[in-house]
């Protein structure tokens, strides 16, 4: 399995999450953001940081970078793509996923570690983890909080895409305590906390390595 | 082609919680300022134009907003002015 991690002005977990795919048993390399395709991988990571200052909104610039078309398409044709805090604003930003994540409710930057529970094993990052299983995880961002219209939240909890939620306390204000969501295809996941910080007993918590092992993607799951 | 000035205004949708307008607010209480009901924290973005007409350069800057300035979940824009450019 082959794993892109893309990298835009600005990213500072990329190498963090490179390491936490190559750890998980695949192949991984970065991709230039000016880059117009993925290289042929079968998963593409947006990683966390702060693409272009987080100017204008954070991720609304790199929405617009050349390599966005090619996860556009890839996400389209139903292959995998994750994308961790800023990654998540990013596809938030492309509408790959819907809804937006502005500022957190008490407006300090968190970083500190948190719980989150998984709600739905049916896409490729949790499908080595178990509905309601609770994982520790750090969050680290000031731009967290998810917030959407009250129909794309009652949309997503119906049909099952809701993908984390914080428990035992929500750092950012987020609605409905939601951390991490799906597109309809289920092949696309954005979260605010960093699996890729918690892929290693080391660091606190290995609750995030599994989001990286993605076997079964390979075979086209 | 002639130069514009436009002025847009993008504010947090007023169904979201601006908790930078919150801030302020309690900042302006503690400065003695009384009587602040309520304070929002926008952006505005100024733009120079190169259009052939004032409607031409109206529209660019409305496709603007739409397409990068503003996010269509979260927040409204306002096109203030369009003016030629001193």
């Amino acid at each position: 399995m082959k794993v892109a991690v893309v990298r835009f002005p600005g990213s500072n977990c990329d190498a963090d999450a490179l390491a936490a795919a190559q750890a998980a048993g695949a192949e991984a390399e970065f991709v230039w953001h000016r880059s117009t395709d993925l290289g042929g991988a079968d998963v593409v990571v947006l990683p966390g940081g702060f693409c272009y200052g987080d100017y204008l909104r954070p991720g609304a610039i790199a929405r617009f970078s050349p390599v966005m078309r090619a996860v556009a398409a890839h996400a389209s044709a139903g292959r995998p793509v994750l994308g961790i805090c800023n990654g998540f604003q990013v596809l938030c930003e492309a509408q790959l996923l819907p809804g937006a994540l502005v500022r957190n409710g008490g407006l300090s930057f968190v970083c500190r570690m948190i719980t989150l529970r998984v709600e739905s094993e049916a896409t490729p990052f949790t499908a080595r983890y178990q509905q309601g299983q609770r994982l520790r995880m750090p969050v680290a961002h000031g731009d967290g909080r998810y917030v959407a219209d009250e129909a794309t939240l009652d949309r997503l909890e119906r049909e099952g895409r809701v993908v984390f939620r914080y428990v035992e306390g929500n750092p950012n204000g987020a609605m409905r305590d939601i951390a991490g969501i799906t597109n309809e295809g289920r092949n696309v996941v954005g979260l605010m906390p960093h699996p890729e910080r918690a892929a290693e007993a080391l660091l606190g918590s290995n609750d995030g390595a599994a989001m990286f092992a993605l076997a079964a993607v390979a075979a086209g799951v | 082609m002639t130069r514009y000035r436009a002025r847009v205004r993008v504010m947090p949708r007023t169904t979201i919680l601006d908790p930078q307008g919150q801030a302020v607010s309690h900042a302006l209480g503690e400065l003695g300022f009384a009587g602040v009901a309520d304070v929002r924290v926008g952006r505005a973005v100024e733009l120079l134009l190169d259009a052939p007409t004032p409607d031409a350069a109206r529209d660019g800057a409305l496709a603007m907003c739409a397409r990068l300035l503003a996010n269509p979940v979260t927040e409204d824009y306002v096109l203030e002015t369009v003016e030629p450019a001193p």
